[in-house]
């Protein structure tokens, strides 16, 4: 499902180039569940940005879904993402104006799904992370984990293809953290494609498989056996 | 649809909830729209009331102005006018200051018209009480006189003044009538004039030239003919060169009054605009600044699907909303003020045509001045967008 080849992106600061994504091969199949672990540095959400179509390589392709993403316009980029592309972030990126189920709203919005209909969905995926009763919070009114729920149910709702999370629990204490971890571990037995980047070994160990990045480069993917 | 819809939502929210910067940007816009609706509508006013008091003369009405003190149109030859074929009757006329008081009290200045029989019909002038000058007062030199209402006020407040005597510069006259109230017209206050019979002007020692007549003609139709039959009369006969003179029809003296008043509103509401401008500057100032704010918000907006248009619009109906609103605020206020200026004793006439063009210009402020912002807004790439705090 998506496919990277002798994918490259560059930072430069000054005359020194940085480079975040070094001739990068990589191939997530439906249903899969990978965790990208690496250190802090080493180009992992540059990585997602990329996989997410936030961002573009400098060069190599990068195939969702069996279409080159280098053709396509701005608008059909930000169609992808909407349709296809569930994220959850570190920091949560939840609009601090908005309630609880006004978050998950937005991307049906941009759908062109009706307000009524919108809402009645939003509530429903705030139900199934386990968010019902909360759902006319504000942000600063839920816990940090209760956001990352919002945040999940935000990136559910669209029914993507892949959820792309960055570090999902780096800013959750570890009990937290773990709950999230097992939601994605449910949500991938219930058939969902996820990519979890971290930079905790223990966390990466929940995922059927492991990626290493250092440098920009990746390393020997490793199935793990667990349950 | 119900995209647009959320958006506009979306807009209305980000509005209320930075309450004291949108008041603050709407304000210019306010005081914009607010004063070309007071500017114009005093502009227009005075138009309406010039016109109004030019027509009330009638269009069977020509003036003559002799406009030198060097010629001379004596009284005694005026009677040839009304010989004139097309002329049915005239009203010559003469301004004189006097000052005017009512037994021992002090005296004050007021205008005094000499004139004959045939002015209050010729002018549109009516009678509250009392009786006109008559052609017995102007051939005996009688010395009558009629008030206008507002000095008939002052000088008698409630008592009846018909029989009355008032003394012009010490010499009394007999106040024979009292002119119903007529408000101002052309400059002149009609209410605060007294009227004597033309005779009786070479008692205040002025010479019996005459400057001002009003020409009642015949048939209003040969109103022209009748133009150049007195011009030609005054030119031929009375052999008083063209320099001199001017025959003027209040069709004519519309017209000019009309074009006067036009280019005072224009004038106005052009000065009026320059704050309209500076007005939708700050709109743009203050949407720039948002778009800086909610950076984050465009980089969230877009990792969830927004498009480029999403964005534009979202800013876009936002400084439209902000405008309209500043804009409708700015109407009311401006017919409010424009009421307190009647109450002052301007004239005010907001049309509906101007609150239209007022209500389409904060509207097209709100595009041209938010298009920018928001096409910065719509154009930043969602990964730095994000990457800002
Ligand atoms: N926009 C950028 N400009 C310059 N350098 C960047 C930019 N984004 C990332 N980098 C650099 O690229 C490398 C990889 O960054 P990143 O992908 O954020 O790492 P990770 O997420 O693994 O911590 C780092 O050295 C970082 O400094
Ligand atoms: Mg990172």
């Amino acid at each position: 499902m998506i496919k990277l080849l002798n994918l490259n992106k560059s930072f430069f600061m000054g005359d020194e180039e940085i480079k975040a994504i070094d001739n990068v091969n990589f191939e997530v199949k439906k249903g899969e569940y990978v965790s990208i672990i690496g250190p802090s540095g080493s180009g992992k959400s540059t990585l997602m940005n990329i996989l997410g179509l936030l961002d573009v390589p400098d060069s190599g392709e990068y195939i969702l879904d069996g279409v080159n993403t280098k053709d396509l316009t701005d608008g059909e980029l930000a169609k992808l993402r909407n349709k296809k592309i569930g994220f959850v972030f570190q920091n949560f990126n939840l609009l601090s104006k908005l309630t609880a189920w006004e978050n998950v709203q937005v991307p049906l919005i941009y759908q062109g799904i009706s307000s009524k209909e919108s809402k009645k969905i939003a509530f429903e995926y705030l139900e199934k992370v386990g968010l019902k009763g909360r759902e006319n919070h504000l942000p600063k009114q839920l816990s940090g984990g209760q956001q990352q729920r919002v945040a999940i149910a935000r990136a559910l709702c669209c029914k993507p293809e892949i959820i792309l999370a960055d570090e999902p629990t780096g800013a959750l204490d570890s009990k937290t953290g773990v709950e999230i971890i097992e939601m994605f571990k449910k949500l991938n037995e219930e058939g969902q494609t996820i990519i979890l980047i971290t930079h905790d070994n223990g966390i990466a160990q929940k995922a059927k498989k492991i990626v290493r990045i250092s440098d920009g480069k990746l390393y020997d993917e490793e199935a793990i056996e667990n349950g | 649809m119900v995209k647009l819809l959320n958006i506009i939502k979306i807009a209305f929210k980000n509005i209320k909830s930075n309450k004291l910067r949108s008041a603050l940007t709407m304000l210019g816009l306010i005081i914009g729209i607010a004063s070309v609706i007071v500017l114009v509508g005093i502009g227009s006013g005075a138009t309406t009331n010039i016109q109004d008091s030019v027509q009330n003369l009638g269009t069977d009405i020509l003036t003559v102005n002799i406009n030198s003190s060097d010629v001379s149109l004596e009284y005694d030859k005026l009677d040839e006018f009304k010989n004139l074929d097309n002329v049915e009757e005239i009203a010559p006329f003469k301004n004189i200051s006097v000052t005017v008081n009512r037994g021992k009290e002090s005296s004050s200045n007021a205008n005094v018209l000499a004139t004959n029989d045939n002015y209050l019909e010729i002018s549109n002038l009516t009678l509250a009480k009392g009786r006109t000058i008559s052609g017995i007062d102007i051939e005996n030199n009688t010395k009558a006189c009629i008030l206008g209402s507002e000095i008939a006020e002052t000088l008698f407040s409630l008592t009846d003044p018909i029989g009355e005597k008032i003394k012009l510069n010490g010499d009394n006259y007999t106040v024979v009538g009292v002119l119903t109230e007529q408000g101002s017209t052309m400059g002149t206050n009609i209410d605060n004039i007294i009227l004597i019979p033309i005779t009786t002007a070479k008692y205040f020692d002025e010479s019996m030239n005459i400057n001002n007549i009003y020409v009642k003609v015949k048939d209003e139709n040969y109103i022209d003919l009748a133009q150049s039959e007195i011009e030609n009369y005054i030119r031929s006969t009375l052999l008083i060169s063209s320099e001199y003179y001017s025959v003027t029809s209040q069709d004519s003296m519309l017209d000019a009054m009309t074009d006067i008043g036009t280019t005072l509103s224009l004038l106005l509401g052009g000065i009026a605009s320059i704050s309209l401008v500076v007005g939708g500057i700050g709109v743009m100032n203050v949407m720039l600044v948002s778009v800086t704010e909610r950076t984050k918000e465009i980089g969230i907006r877009k990792s969830l699907g927004a498009r480029k248009r999403d964005i534009l619009l979202q800013f876009l109906v936002e400084s439209l909303v902000l405008s309209l609103i500043g804009g409708t605020i700015g109407i009311f206020l401006g017919i409010a003020l424009g009421g307190l200026t009647e109450k002052l004793g301007l004239s005010f006439s907001a049309s509906s045509f101007v609150i239209l063009i007022s209500f389409t210009s904060s509207a097209v402020i709100g595009l041209i001045f938010g298009i920018f912002p928001a096409y910065r807004a719509a154009c930043l790439r969602p990964i730095d967008a994000l990457r800002t705090e």
